[in-house]
């Protein structure tokens, strides 16, 4: 066992880097539960998400173009699951499962001859003057851009719901869709947009997994990443503040986890990869004394009729 | 305009007709997923639905029907139990695991006396890891009101490393040279969960299986139980009048579902499979909640789906070999199944009505 082959500095800046498919998948489906909705499709639309951007960043050699088209197959998954929950009125727990199940298939589909290559490296940014600064140069001001993009979809998400007219109405609906209803507010419209977006998050977060994280795509390469996502929105009381602590505190246990299987530490590696799981069901058991924060229409089918 | 508008009753006719119009409507969109694919969509069909029933070979593949759709139909049918009341356990996986690996511990750990008991204690050892695994997310859900859906999932993927570490570890085989994965279990006759009807594809999971549907349907239409789970889904205010004690209700339908799930895991691995190995599981936990709505969630209709659904994967391995359709497709084409049925779904509950447009 050797300790002193983690470096500090290393741990916090691959610490952002683990944090982030976290961050964005958790983001998004932030914004599709405080609309009401529960998708528990997240996993299925990452892992998509994951395939799409990685076939377009190889064929067309640019990694942006490929989290492009990631964002859209996220969002293009995610309509499906719009279509069964908003205008069949089905189930969404039962619709998010075969979201997920379907969206696994798909993807193991479409990566039919994308294993074992390597996609076209993600510039890495370097802020002048602020990246030559010891230790949090490294740390902060020398990621690839998916990561700032995170924050800033947090940030901006944070703003919208706390200071926007569209963040009210999206609580709104979320809070009473009947009475968001008799105001005049279309409840199905505003909850298909908050679904698509929450799609688009979950496949950049996918993509980031496989263009920039691993990088390569295999069959299932998520591992759960998405349940996580769904997990620390209950974590984060349905705030984004807390969703950016969140994902931090699960990146810091994924890759101190890793480090650890690394450093040859005498725990057998299994136990040490069950750790993120059984963190957050111990964060879960925490959390769920505090249910007052749900948003009060979450889950249920809403149909102007009734 | 075209709007839906809601029956007053269910209607008992798309009940029945929704899974036959999701599986048409399943095999139209796979014809054309199949053809996309460069492979002939009536010969893909006909592969997959027809061959391993009628063909020449079938005499092959028909026992296979049992074999597959055995734990298929024992998961569903614990699964449609909690459904039914609103609780979601969908970590049918990891029960199936766990349970494969208590019932095979038990059997490795007599190896190699030979006894008419160890079979017996393995299915006890197997139902009772399954249903410990399932009370963990169900003691956290009475006690502390823990989202059963996220920590039951969670546990798959703990359940999955605990098996790599067993299958690497504690259970691997000491004469295996090295090799990953326990000693063969079918080769233990005292622990093999072996064919009671040579070619007939018939193993105790089977037994099990037939015995968990009709036990099932008592359950549900002729015993005070099964009326408390259904009210408890339909009506949860009303059911708590009715004396129905939530706490309990969770903890009996996550318990059972975790049961059969584990034993559907060790007649699996005593059986079919063989050996604990760390990809010996193969997703029946997933794909039986595919099962369980399909079936409508009741018994008979899950029986009858997951039947189907074994047809799917025989006809689906044929088709890999012999039309080279990747095992993917096979995957999708199940996942298809439950949107469209949940998409149709909706023609129970509301009808099709044309209104004229007014001012909301």
């Amino acid at each position: 066992m050797d300790f002193g082959s983690i470096s500090p500095v290393l741990l916090l800046a691959s610490l952002m880097v683990a944090a982030t498919p976290l961050l964005l998948a958790a983001t998004g489906e932030l914004i599709v539960e405080r609309s009401g909705v529960l998708n528990l499709g997240v996993e299925g639309m990452m892992i998509t998400g994951a395939i799409c951007g990685f076939a377009t960043a190889v064929n067309t050699g640019s990694p942006l173009t490929g989290m492009a088209a990631a964002a859209g197959g996220g969002a293009a998954l995610s309509l499906l699951f719009a279509l069964l929950t908003q205008f069949a009125l089905a189930n969404q727990v039962a619709s998010g499962l075969s979201l997920t199940l379907f969206g696994l298939g798909l993807s193991a589909l479409m990566g039919q001859g994308y294993q074992g290559i390597k996609p076209p490296p993600f510039p890495e940014i370097n802020i002048p003057l602020l990246s030559d600064l010891p230790f949090v140069g490294d740390i902060l001001f020398s990621q690839d851009l998916m990561v700032y993009m995170g924050l800033l979809i947090c940030g901006a998400v944070w703003v919208m719901l706390k200071y926007t007219r569209a963040g009210l109405i999206l609580r709104a609906v979320g809070e009473n869709h009947d009475a968001a209803h008799a105001l005049g507010y279309n409840v199905v419209l505003i909850r298909v947009a908050a679904i698509m977006f929450g799609g688009a998050c979950a496949g950049l977060g996918g993509a980031y997994i496989s263009l920039i994280r691993v990088p390569q795509w295999t069959e299932g390469m998520t591992a759960g990443i998405g349940w996580i996502a769904l997990a620390l929105v209950v974590f984060a009381s349905w705030k984004p503040g807390r969703v950016l602590l969140g994902a931090y505190l699960f990146g810091g246990v994924t890759v101190i986890q890793l480090n650890l299987q690394a450093a040859g530490v005498a725990i057998p590696v299994e136990y040490l990869a069950m750790s993120p799981y059984l963190i957050t069901i111990l964060v879960l058991v925490i959390m769920s004394a505090d249910r007052s924060r749900a948003p009060g229409s979450l889950g249920r089918p809403f149909h102007a009729s009734s | 305009m075209l709007k839906l508008e809601k029956r007053p009753q269910p209607s008992q006719v798309w009940i029945y007709l929704t899974p036959l119009i999701a599986v048409l409507a399943t095999m139209l969109a796979g014809s054309a997923l199949f053809a996309f694919l460069g492979k002939d969509p009536a010969v893909a069909i006909r592969t997959i639905f027809w061959d391993p029933l009628f063909s020449e070979f079938a005499f092959y593949y028909r026992p296979q029907l049992l074999v597959k759709g055995a734990p298929l139909v024992l998961i569903a049918i614990g699964l449609s139990l909690g459904f039914r009341a609103g609780i979601w356990n969908i970590g049918a996986e990891g029960q199936y695991i766990i349970g494969a690996l208590t019932g095979a511990g038990v059997g490795l750990a007599f190896y190699p006396m030979e006894a008419w008991f160890v079979f017996p204690l393995m299915v006890i050892a197997g139902a009772l890891g399954g249903w410990a695994w399932a009370m963990i997310p169900g003691l956290l859900k009475v006690k502390f009101g823990t989202n059963e859906i996220l920590v039951s999932l969670m546990l798959v993927y703990v359940a999955e490393q605990l098996l790599a570490s067993m299958s690497l570890g504690l259970m691997k085989n000491p004469e295996g040279m090295g090799f990953p994965g326990s000693r063969n279990l079918q080769h233990y006759e005292s622990a093999h969960n072996a064919e009671l009807f040579t070619g007939t594809g018939m193993h105790w999971g089977v037994v099990v299986a037939f015995l968990a549907v009709i036990t099932a349907y008592v359950l549900l239409n002729r015993h005070i139980l099964g009326y408390h789970i259904r009210l408890t889904g339909q009506a949860p205010r009303a059911a708590r009048f009715a004396g129905v004690v939530p706490a309990r209700m969770i903890l009996f339908c996550l318990g059972t579902a975790g049961a059969l799930a584990g034993l559907a895991g060790m007649f699996e691995v005593a059986g079919p499979a063989g050996q604990v190995s760390i990809d010996f599981n193969v997703g029946y936990g997933f794909t039986a909640i595919i099962v369980a709505f399909l079936g409508r969630l009741h018994p008979v209709g899950i029986l009858l789906a997951g039947a189907l659904m074994a047809l799917t994967y025989i006809g689906g391995e044929i088709a890999q070999s012999q039309l080279g359709l990747p095992a993917a497709a096979i995957q999708l084409f199940q996942g298809m199944l439950l949107f469209f049925l949940l998409a149709i779904d909706v023609m129970t509950n509301y009808r099709l009505a044309w209104q004229r447009r007014e001012v909301a």
